[in-house]
């Protein structure tokens, strides 16, 4: 039971608690780039998802089977998981090409950009600097892209709703964006402290 | 020997990367909560650029185009090993605090744009002079937002008390917020300057 309670614990805290954007700052290219309408950020955060929870299984096998009953992982750690990232992403962008065509169209301009995106890199080292078991790595690989998709939603939302709206000369353009992020960072940094 | 001086410049501030061309914005936003990490930013950030840019551009007429991306992104990873390993070495405290930005350095959106957009083309000390550029104008802008923020929301730079005991620090500064209000403030300058120069032309 306590186990089960400590996945929740990991889920709320990689969801919420530690917002990936918010919080921690990264995959911030994206964050404020590919915010400008809600469709194409759900279909970047869909694309996030399935790519962080597949990666992640993938570089927690490698690094609990191979790379530390060798010795290797504070040498080969980093280039493991960035080729493990660059060839997955290249692997599911082949496949789609095949499978569903219409899918690889839909998703065509976000699979590239997502190789580049820190924050499913940023997972498996989240997952490694916290001795994950493997289960706690799959939970913690879902909580956090769910957490970045939470922050896009909300801010696409806000987005949409400015843009008929009367924003200050200075604020204009990206500014505001950031301003923005500012007042939400600051009301998530309500739930810091709820689980230690 | 202008061509050199103009290859620097562009970097620091016409074409600076964070500023400007506003991408590896996450560590900036990140580690500029205090001065020391900067500078260990910073530090990590030049042991990566420069070296990086060094290979890439003397292996650039063996590399086959198709694989570029791979290869760079592998001579990457290995400097940013070899850096990670020496900050935890030597500044073992400050390292523990911002590890996972320094793992991080290997997809910073610069490094990786200047091995594309420069190194992959030009000669080697042009690659060198490029990335000594590229570190400055990225060191100086993280170490700005720094201290701004270690000043109001600590009131120390460094560790060291420097506003008088009685300031009453803003905490939010130092806080996640804090690093966006700051680039949201620093974007609304610079594009407000932009457009007033457009204006003039």
């Amino acid at each position: 039971m306590s186990y089960l309670v400590n996945l929740a614990k990991i889920f709320v805290s990689s969801t919420i608690i530690n917002n990936i954007v918010l919080i921690q700052f990264l995959a911030l290219c994206s964050y404020v780039g590919l915010t400008d309408n809600l469709s194409s950020t759900l279909g970047m955060s869909y694309a996030v998802i399935f790519v962080t929870v597949s990666s992640g299984i993938l570089a927690w096998t490698i690094d609990h089977w191979i790379l530390i009953p060798t010795g290797l992982q504070p040498a080969l750690q980093i280039t493991a998981f960035i080729l493990v990232i660059g060839s997955f992403v290249g692997l599911v962008e082949m496949y789609l090409k095949k499978a569903s065509p219409n899918l690889y169209k839909a998703m065509g301009i976000y699979l590239p950009l997502i190789a580049t995106n820190c924050l499913i890199l940023g997972v498996t080292f989240i997952n490694s600097i916290h001795n994950y078991d493997f289960i706690e790595s799959v939970v913690s690989s879902f909580g956090v892209p769910l957490g970045y998709m939470l922050a896009m939603v909300m801010l696409a939302g806000i987005r949409e709703r400015l843009r008929n709206s009367e924003i200050p000369q200075f604020f204009k353009g990206k500014a505001i964006a950031f301003m923005i992020t500012g007042i939400l960072a600051l009301a998530f940094l309500g739930f810091a402290g709820m689980i230690k | 020997m202008k061509k050199k001086i103009s290859i620097f410049w562009q970097a620091i501030i016409p074409n600076n990367p964070v500023l400007i061309i506003e991408i590896g914005l996450c560590s900036v936003i990140a580690v500029s909560n205090s001065v020391k990490s900067a500078l260990l930013m910073t530090f990590a950030f030049s042991m990566v650029q420069i070296p990086s840019n060094i290979i890439v551009s003397s292996m650039r007429k063996i590399i086959p185009n198709e694989i570029r991306v791979p290869v760079f992104v592998t001579v990457i990873a290995a400097f940013t090993t070899i850096t990670a390993l020496i900050s935890r070495a030597y500044f073992t405290a400050v390292y523990e605090a911002i590890k996972l930005y320094i793992l991080l350095v290997v997809v910073n959106c610069i490094i990786i744009g200047r091995a594309e957009a420069f190194a992959y083309q030009n000669n080697v000390f042009d690659s060198f002079i490029d990335g000594v550029g590229n570190t400055i104008g990225y060191g100086v802008v993280l170490l700005a937002i720094a201290i701004v923020r270690e000043l109001l929301g600590k009131g120390t730079l460094a560790g060291i008390q420097i506003l008088p005991e009685s300031f009453q620090p803003v905490l939010i500064m130092v806080l996640p917020p804090g690093g966006f209000l700051m680039i949201g403030v620093l974007v609304g300058v610079l594009e407000t300057y932009l457009r007033k120069k457009e204006g003039k032309k």
